[in-house]
């Protein structure tokens, strides 16, 4: 965990979205921390739009059967260590999606998960509070 | 020498939240023909349905679309209403009106949102950022009267919800009385720009006849002259009780300036139409207290952002539906991007796949393209900076004029 | 003429049913071999716009509703056609007519299983690839 701990500590962090079968409200929610009012960039959180360059990687959706493959390719193009923030009741836990014919497991059985920040959709405010969370407890060296 | 060159973009591009994947063939710098593969946001809701009782199903049907999240249980409700006869024989007035303020608040969050993105596909951040800034105090308006910013869960068979305070009611005419001249602002931005006019005019065209061929709905269609508004045709909420004065927008280009000058003015209706509202809401009940719903057939519909949105219901008396179908407007728009994008140049090819302002969730739209002999690939990301570039290039070229 | 009136006398005894549901709401029901015809006399002749095609499962059979709307009264005409075969059903695909019925004819087949012959193009649209043949979602298994 070293090296991701002296990234957030040293540069500012690139995040990347993905969504894998949202209703949408999360991803617009996302990306309105990047606007005016929330401005997550002073915080040095910039977007990417590469998954190369990613440290953090916002997932959102209920897991719908379709995306999960093309999700988890996505992830092992992720530079390691990489981490991951479940942004969204439906990645919390599938929320009322979880008994249709098209939904896989939830996020945290396919994916190792750092970081949950429920609602629906989450605020501006949560997402930002939530990846400022997620930096302080890496670099503070807490285990996932 | 022209080669076949397949140019994918998406499933994760970062602007387009959502994933799609649009194959473009291509010849040259022209478009030959497109594939879209959706799926990708496919959560059964449909089947869902059939397993929930009619309250749930509005929570459910909200979140088949963010943007227009108060189209879906408003189609819903309707549909469950005709089952009665109507909207009109069992919903107070007072619910009539709360149910159009919330339904045009939703249309000018919508096209501000779809405007930013299209600023930002042009190359003009700065739209963008202003965009989202303006749809802030809308959002805000969203919370003081049902509770968030997204997600209102104000519609139930037979009224709404929640009531509309006496003391918000000065609060949104004043958010309107500020939104407006911001949005007359982004108005004078797009159509006095010299470049804009440049970039947008000409691209991206659908006809009116492949409008009608492909059933497009909403400002996809009447930007191609298409004539039909269903808060017209077919009234509903405040329009069915004949105190509220509007226009449809109607252009006849098609082209995508003509999508988003279709956009910016029913903006600007939709803040008349909020003020007109709040002035003649009478005092009343907001709930007609529907307990069962009787057995057959019913049919909602609703003009949300993107255009028609189509629910069925058929009912057989339990309180949980045996069918119910859900057509989102997208579904009709997003397919007719085969005519629109192709013909056009690639630069081109990013901003008229999103000028038909796509709301995946509603139809997932994803879009697939097959995989042959492809010389080059080039990413969403690629592609939106091409689109960018084309805006520079002419920028440049009436600079040196 | 009303359009009642014009849709009853151009079609004439191929309207097996004819309901008026209410306010703007009309259902009449069609043999499933005028289907063309039919779909061509409300497209082409009077102009109606296609809304949208619903199929339901029931006890007799899959019935299909294809929706008309005539805009300029906000009346939607659906034409109802039951395909009692459920082993092998099959219809007409009015994709030929126009385009705008390609994508609800395919979400119809992967759907109900309901074959939409002479279609140019039918093949899955929101299930996965891989999804198993012969399981359609919205068919009802073991309900009544």
């Amino acid at each position: 965990m070293s090296s991701i701990r002296t990234k957030i500590a040293t540069k500012s962090i690139w995040v990347f979205h993905i969504s894998c079968g949202s209703c949408n409200n999360c991803d617009i929610e996302i990306l309105d921390c990047f606007t005016p009012r929330f401005d997550i960039e002073r915080f040095g959180i910039q977007l990417t739009g590469s998954v190369r360059h990613a440290d953090v990687l916002l997932i959102t959706g209920a897991m719908n059967k379709k995306a999960v493959p093309r999700m988890k390719k996505v992830y092992e193009q992720a530079p390691k260590p990489c981490l991951v923030v479940a942004t969204g009741q439906c990645a919390l836990s599938q929320h009322m999606f979880r008994f249709s014919y098209n939904v896989d497991q939830p996020l945290d059985k396919i994916l190792p998960v750092d970081l949950y920040i429920p609602g629906c959709p989450p605020r501006p405010e949560a997402i930002i509070d939530g990846i400022v969370k997620l930096t302080e407890k890496i670099k503070k060296g807490k285990p996932r | 020498m022209s080669h076949k060159v397949i140019v994918p973009i998406g499933p994760y591009h970062p602007l387009q939240e959502e994933p799609e994947f649009f194959q473009l063939y291509v010849e040259g710098e022209k478009v030959v023909d497109i594939d879209i593969v959706i799926g990708y946001n496919h959560r059964g809701i449909e089947k869902l349905s059939e397993t929930r009782h009619y309250d749930q199903v509005a929570f459910l049907v909200e979140r088949i679309c963010g943007i227009c999240s108060s189209s879906h249980p408003y189609a819903f409700v309707l549909a469950v209403e005709n089952l009665f006869g109507g909207e009109a024989n069992i919903v107070p007035e007072r619910a009539l009106y709360i149910r159009t303020i919330i339904d045009e608040l939703q249309r000018i969050h919508s096209h501000l949102l779809w405007l930013g993105l299209a600023g930002h596909f042009i190359g003009y951040n700065t739209i963008w950022m202003w965009a989202w800034k303006y749809r802030e105090p809308v959002l805000d308006c969203f919370e003081m009267v049902t509770g968030n910013r997204n997600n209102y869960a104000m519609f139930k068979v037979g009224g709404v919800r929640r009531d509309l305070k006496d003391e918000d009611i000065p609060i949104l005419k004043k958010a309107m009385d500020e939104l407006n001249p911001l949005i007359e602002m982004l108005r004078g931005a797009i159509s006095d720009d010299p470049i804009i006019k440049m970039r947008l005019k000409g691209a991206g065209t659908l006809t009116k006849d492949q409008a009608i061929d492909w059933c497009v709905v909403g400002p996809t269609a009447r930007a191609s002259g298409v004539n039909i508004d269903i808060r017209r045709d077919e009234p509903y909420g405040a329009f069915l009780l004949n105190t509220v004065d509007w226009n449809v927008v109607l252009e006849k280009d098609g082209d995508i300036y003509a999508k988003t000058m279709v956009r910016i003015l029913e903006m600007q209706d939709s803040i008349n139409i909020i003020k007109q509202c709040l002035n003649k809401i009478p005092k009343g009940e907001i709930d007609a207290n529907v307990k069962d719903i009787p057995v057959g057939e019913g049919i909602g519909r609703v003009e949300a952002p993107r255009g028609e949105c189509f629910h069925y219901i058929k009912s057989d008396g339990t309180n949980r539906p045996v069918r119910h179908k859900i057509r989102s407007p997208s579904y009709m728009n997003v397919a007719s991007d085969k005519v629109a994008a192709v013909g056009g140049t690639i630069s081109d090819a990013t901003l008229t796949l999103a000028a038909v302002d796509p709301c995946y969730c509603c139809t997932e739209r994803v879009a697939v393209i097959k995989k042959s002999d492809n010389k080059k690939i080039m990413n969403g990301w690629d592609l939106v900076k091409l689109c960018q570039e084309k805006t520079d290039k002419i920028k440049a070229e009436m600079l040196n004029e | 003429m009303d359009m009642r009136d014009r849709i009853k006398e151009g079609l004439g005894d191929k309207i097996k049913e004819w309901q008026d549901h209410s306010a703007r709401r009309i259902y009449f029901s069609v043999d499933k071999k005028d289907i063309y015809r039919v779909v061509d006399f409300l497209f082409k002749e009077l102009g109606l716009r296609f809304s949208t095609a619903t199929c339901v499962d029931t006890p007799q059979g899959l019935e299909m509703l294809y929706h008309f709307s005539f805009d300029k009264s906000g009346e939607l005409y659906s034409v109802r056609v039951l395909i009692e075969d459920k082993n092998n059903p099959e219809i007409d695909s009015i994709a030929k007519q126009f385009r705008g019925a390609e994508w609800i004819e395919r979400e119809i087949w992967e759907m109900f299983g309901l074959n939409f012959k002479g279609h140019p193009d039918l093949r899955k649209l929101l299930l996965a690839d891989d999804w198993p043949e012969g399981d359609f979602p919205l068919r009802r298994k073991n309900e009544p």
